[in-house]
């Protein structure tokens, strides 16, 4: 049951809460205890700016079961200003217009949903910038 | 004074026009744009309920309002389509925004009122000094029956409104209520679709309830209709709230800016503080602006408030209800529609 794995993870899924590396400055999404990039332990809280760049993206056919009635939608990775990357799908959009270097918003949407009966699990999804 | 110290809207990005609508029944298009003055409304995508709505206007409240979200102590949010038939909204919401955990939360339900009911109980707890902040938010994502005539207006949308008394955006002078029991529009647990009472939702019950709580508050305030810079009455399809502001003495120009009802439809509990939202999204320091709810079942509530000199550079921090409504649009067939508001039913 992964309803505990989604709770544990709602200051990063609702509120972009990242760390950012005291030691070499990266920015850590979600946010780690140990910096991947110098081992280092000293990490500051951050949230991330509602807003960044794709850097890749693909289109999903063929989806899980849960997303069925969606196909075909774009995935992609989005970097933030802070330099963090996450992946999102990209929404409110034409597929052809998700390229590296479109500018994003960060928009909080429904992300699935644990069954007909199971809790509604919500996070960020990125939008085209108007 | 207790005011409004931060605002926002949202209004999804997808639209279905009366003429497809009116298409796959085989009605008479120009019945719904003429009669009921209904052009298009927004729909909702799967990804998005009374929750994420209010997120996405919360935000904008919180960013005009330029305040430290810790400093909220209550929020509530007025819907008849919360997510969860047991959870609250706002558990989420707060999350969501950064406000708490050390808030008073709760769900409101008062069909198309529910909102401005929100609204109602947060200036109230500012207003006594109970909380320093506290937010107000009307959202939802409504549904129709399909092919009945709640189809075409049935639409998704909200507006939030943080309640403070350091420097508001708009000052709130009075305040007025009016309810009674009229059983002209429900929907019974369980049941996926409401119910109403045709031709008894006008006259009976929102007429009745607009006018008395409109007259009620001008009255209390000792204000004449002309005082108004701007007047918002619910909006239930486009000609209602047309009829009730013309019975109470309001002229077009005072009604225009707030009727948004022939291209987002009826947002209910979003319905009237949406519009609100469009008309402090241009009002000028020193106007006066009226606002009357209407939730079936059924009551109303009136606020009178006043824009400060402060509304004019906070305002920009967001994007206006008309950027929303004119920009960017995804314009849907009946299928996608029906597909989008989940009428198509798959197995497990
Ligand atoms: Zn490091």
């Amino acid at each position: 049951m992964p309803s505990p794995r989604y709770w544990r993870e709602v200051p990063a899924r609702f509120r972009l809460e990242a760390v950012r590396c005291r030691g070499c400055g990266k920015v850590v999404y979600p946010a780690r205890r140990v910096c991947p990039g110098c081992r280092g332990t000293d990490l500051e809280p951050l949230a991330l700016s509602r807003s960044g760049t794709v850097v890749t993206s693909t289109v999903i056919h063929v989806a899980p079961a849960e997303f069925a009635m969606e196909t075909p939608y774009a995935v992609a990775i989005v970097e933030t200003p802070e330099g963090a990357r996450l992946m999102a799908q990209v929404v409110d959009c034409e597929l052809p217009e998700v390229k590296p270097g479109l500018k994003v918003n960060l928009e909080f949407r429904l992300i699935r949903q644990e069954g007909h009966g199971g809790i509604l699990c919500y996070g960020h999804k990125a939008v085209p910038e108007a | 004074m207790a005011g409004i110290v931060g605002y926002g809207a949202y209004i999804p990005r997808k639209r279905i026009t009366a003429q497809e609508i009116a298409r796959q029944w085989g009605k008479d298009p120009a019945t719904i744009e003429q009669g009921l003055l209904l052009k298009e409304k927004s729909v909702p995508g799967l990804d998005e309920d009374t929750v994420t709505i209010a997120v996405a206007a919360g935000r904008v409240a919180l960013q005009r309002a330029g305040i430290d979200p810790q400093k909220v102590g209550a929020l509530y949010i007025g819907s008849e389509s919360h997510p969860y038939a047991v959870k609250p909204s706002g558990t989420i919401v707060v999350e969501a925004l950064g406000i708490g955990p050390r808030v008073h939360v709760a769900d409101m339900e008062f069909a198309c009122k529910a909102g401005t009911e929100a609204m109602f109980v947060a200036l109230g707890l500012v207003e006594s000094g109970r909380v320093e902040y506290a937010m107000g938010i009307g959202a939802d994502t409504s549904q129709g029956a399909p092919n009945d005539a709640l189809e075409f207006s049935a639409s998704a949308g909200g507006a939030a409104y943080l309640f403070g008394r350091a420097d508001p955006l708009a000052e709130v002078l009075e305040t007025f209520s009016y309810t009674t029991d009229t059983p002209d529009f429900w929907r019974r647990e369980g049941r996926f679709y409401p119910r109403h009472g045709g031709r008894f939702t006008g006259e009976p019950a929102y007429f009745k309830h607009v006018l008395a709580a409109t007259r009620g508050i001008l009255e209390k305030s000792g204000l004449k209709p002309q005082d108004f810079a701007f007047a918002v009455f619910h909006m239930p399809n486009g000609k209602f709230p047309l009829a009730a502001g013309k019975t109470l003495g309001f002229t077009k120009r005072q009604l225009e800016t707030g009727w948004l009802v022939p291209t987002m439809g009826n947002t209910y509990s979003g319905s009237s503080p949406t519009g609100l939202a469009a008309v402090l999204d241009v009002a000028a320091a020193g106007d006066l602006i009226l606002i009357t709810s209407f939730g079936s079942g059924a009551g109303s509530d009136s606020f009178v408030l006043k824009a400060t000199p402060r509304l004019a550079e906070r305002r920009r921090l967001g994007a206006t209800v008309r950027a929303m409504l004119d920009g960017k649009r995804r314009y849907l067939t009946y299928g996608q529609y029906a597909s989008y508001r989940e009428k198509i039913i798959l197995n497990d």
